[in-house]
């Protein structure tokens, strides 16, 4: 029997088994931000021991960080302590850290894969959930807590069963206006926000490998939230040609020689899955959320599902979020009042996701009853971004590019939805008070956002497409 | 940090009927701004909690008089959501020792371990009956005993077994600490590092 790409990556970096226990798992690279931190810091010093290997682990804030006016200082004292806190933390340990107006600084997900930190058949785990963003590079990548981010400044090592195996293969092509948000989107409005529970995803098919590296990054992001420990997609010549070049990518011989160990990276013909699934690509529409988890989403012309056809035992779940949302069960998602757009995040806060609501909004105006936040994701993407004179049209057409960090992506910052208004935002999560307490969220690609905001509610993007 | 020890608990509970109780729930993100793991308990389910004048919201079960307990029954997809190991410091530092539910997230659960805080998946079946008798005596006592990896509802003497890695069990009952255990195993990292090929 053959091995999966995941058996390949995980089983190579096994330093020991636990009898009927779990794995010690070496960890490549490690990437932290102020947040879930400082008690790992913390510990260490409480233990009175030097973090075992500080190469391997890169600082960024990202949670906490204003986007505006970052030369200045943060007002808020505690978001301030604990960016403060990473900067000595970093500078004490003698780890590489990207702070506050460094060219490298951004949400960790979008930093680590443009800096090339990122590589096939590498581990990856940061303190976030979304650290399987990096699986679209073919490495094993998963979010960890704060004991475990202690584990690896400590020992450079992890301590995890291994998951079970999930292939899930989109076959096919997509539809006009549909992005890899919806691909996402439709799985997790499949297979619930558990249904992934235990497994670590393989992601395969067609419609997966004609997705740029953004667009795969996109995918794995959000497989967390069907419950996953990661997701991820094997490596090709889209993802050589995207690491090639970039500042810590391998050069040279070395280059060369990882190039030969990352083309073996797959899964072979004959490895067995615990699960395998399979969709339609043709099938998927542009796709928005209804409820509060990420799971309850439905194509953009559809309605509210009605309440008989809820099943009983998610019923309670499904009132409970449809009166949070003030929605009503039946009714159509097209046409609902919008009032706040957010584009940004390790979601969709990359230069194309830019690129796409720029060229979507060009030429046409802001709704006034919107306010809308674009935040790229890094600053790097900023840059390219102004390079690309993206901010110029933006202007035009009413938008203002901000600076970058995770903001109304959790609200950690002074970027808050207000309580009952409704956000349609490119991000992962819709819990109840994600951007902010009483905030209404509909999840979505950046062109069913750039839709919602010119127009000022929700609306099928493929309607001004021409 | 040595984790408490958990070998066995009788309690009341304290119900919250609520499936995919996401972790921005039990601790929302604006409360993470801490440098230390102390205090969270305090905001632990701050929204549902506190009204916007920060005024407790009567029933809303913590807030309740009618029930205490170191036990916390959650319905199922409990703790999806983010990785923050805030929400299992919160449950904890508010005074459990136990959550029980249906259905867990991966990290969440992972996380509740390393902080000495014991997830018990049941039964969908176990856990009506749990909701059903907390619902008519919220005195209602369960027992949770690690070392047989039982939980009983002692009234009626129902009971189920549950599933626990073995060695996740025996830090429990000893209070051990994974990082104790990674230290000493230093000389096998290092001879993992220098024997790579990739
Ligand atoms: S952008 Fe959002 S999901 Fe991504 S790391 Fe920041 S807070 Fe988490």
């Amino acid at each position: 029997m053959g091995n999966t790409l995941f058996d390949k990556v995980w089983d190579s970096h096994v330093v020991t088994q636990i009898e009927g226990g779990p794995s010690v798992v070496y960890i490549d690279r490690h990437l932290i931000h102020e947040v879930t931190s400082p008690q790992a810091f913390a510990g260490i010093g409480h233990r009175g021991i030097q973090v075992f290997r500080p190469e391997n682990t890169v600082a960024t804030p990202d949670h906490n960080v204003p986007t505006l006016n970052q030369h200045l200082p943060i007002q808020d004292q505690l978001s301030a302590m604990q960016v403060k806190t990473l900067a000595q933390n970093t500078e004490k340990y003698g780890i590489t850290h990207y702070g506050l107006g460094h060219p490298y600084q951004g949400v960790v997900h979008v930093v680590g894969p443009e800096l090339g930190l990122t590589q096939p058949g590498m581990t990856i785990v940061c303190g976030d959930s979304h650290t399987s963003t990096h699986g679209a590079f073919g490495s094993v990548a998963f979010g960890i807590g704060t004991s475990e981010v202690e584990m690896v400044l400590a020992s450079q090592c992890i301590m995890q069963p291994k998951p079970k195996k999930m292939r899930i293969t989109v076959d096919g092509e997509l539809q006009k206006g549909v992005q890899a948000k919806d691909i996402i989107l439709y799985i997790i409005s499949k297979i619930s926000t558990s249904g992934g529970t235990g497994y670590f995803v393989e992601f395969a098919g067609s419609a997966i490998r004609n997705l740029t590296m953004e667009g795969r990054m996109t995918v794995c992001n959000m497989s967390i939230e069907m419950g996953a420990r990661g997701g991820h997609i094997a490596p090709d010549d889209v993802t050589f040609e995207y690491i090639k070049g970039r500042e810590f990518a391998p050069k040279g011989k070395d280059w060369e020689k990882k190039l030969a160990y990352w083309k073996t990276l797959k899964s072979d013909d004959d490895a067995v899955f615990d699960l395998e699934l399979k969709y339609e690509a043709s099938d998927i529409e542009p796709m928005i959320t209804y409820g509060t988890n990420p799971g309850m989403g439905i194509g953009i012309t559809g309605s509210i599902p009605r309440v008989e056809s809820v099943d009983e035992s998610t019923k309670a779940t499904y009132l409970k979020s449809l009166k949070y949302m003030g929605f009503e069960a039946g009714t159509p998602m097209v046409g609902k009042e919008v009032n706040y757009v957010f584009v940004g995040s390790c979601t969709n806060g990359r230069i194309e996701d830019l690129r796409a609501f720029t060229q979507f909004v060009k030429g046409k105006k802001k709704a006034e009853n919107v306010v809308a936040w674009i935040v790229p994701g890094s600053r790097q993407v900023e840059k390219q971004a102004k390079e690309e004179g993206l901010d110029k049209l933006l202007e035009e057409a009413g938008f203002e590019l901000r600076q970058p960090g995770c903001s109304a992506c959790l609200a950690m910052n002074d970027d808050k939805v207000p309580e009952g208004l409704y956000s349609v935002s490119t991000t992962n999560r819709n819990f109840e008070g994600r951007q902010g307490p009483g905030s209404r969220t509909m999840l979505a690609s950046p062109i069913t956002a750039a839709a919602a905001a010119v127009t000022g509610k929700v609306t099928d993007p493929r309607d001004l497409m021409y | 940090m040595p984790i408490d020890k958990f070998i066995s608990l009788r309690s009341a509970c304290v119900p919250l009927p609520v499936e995919n109780v996401d972790t921005d729930q039990i601790i929302p993100a604006r409360f993470l701004k801490a440098t230390t793991r102390d205090g969270f308990g305090d905001n632990l389910f701050r929204d549902w909690r506190y009204d916007k004048q920060n005024q407790p919201v009567a029933d809303f079960i913590l807030n309740d008089p009618k029930y205490s307990g170191r036990i916390l029954v959650g319905g199922k997809n409990f703790g999806s959501g983010s990785s923050r190991e805030h929400a299992a410091w919160a449950i904890h530092d508010f005074g459990f020792k136990v959550v029980v539910s249906s259905f867990f997230a991966d990290i969440f659960k992972n996380n509740a371990l390393n902080n000495g805080l014991l997830p018990v998946q049941v039964s969908e079946k176990f856990l009506a009956a749990l909701f059903s008798a907390i619902g008519k005596n919220p005195a209602t006592e369960v027992e949770v005993d690690l070392e047989t990896q039982t939980i009983t509802l002692l009234e009626t003497g129902d009971s189920e077994s549950f599933d626990i890695n073995p060695y996740k069990k025996k830090c429990l009952i000893n209070g051990y600490d994974d990082i104790d255990y990674l230290l000493s195993i230093k000389d096998k990292i290092e001879a993992f590092e220098t024997g790579r090929e990739n």
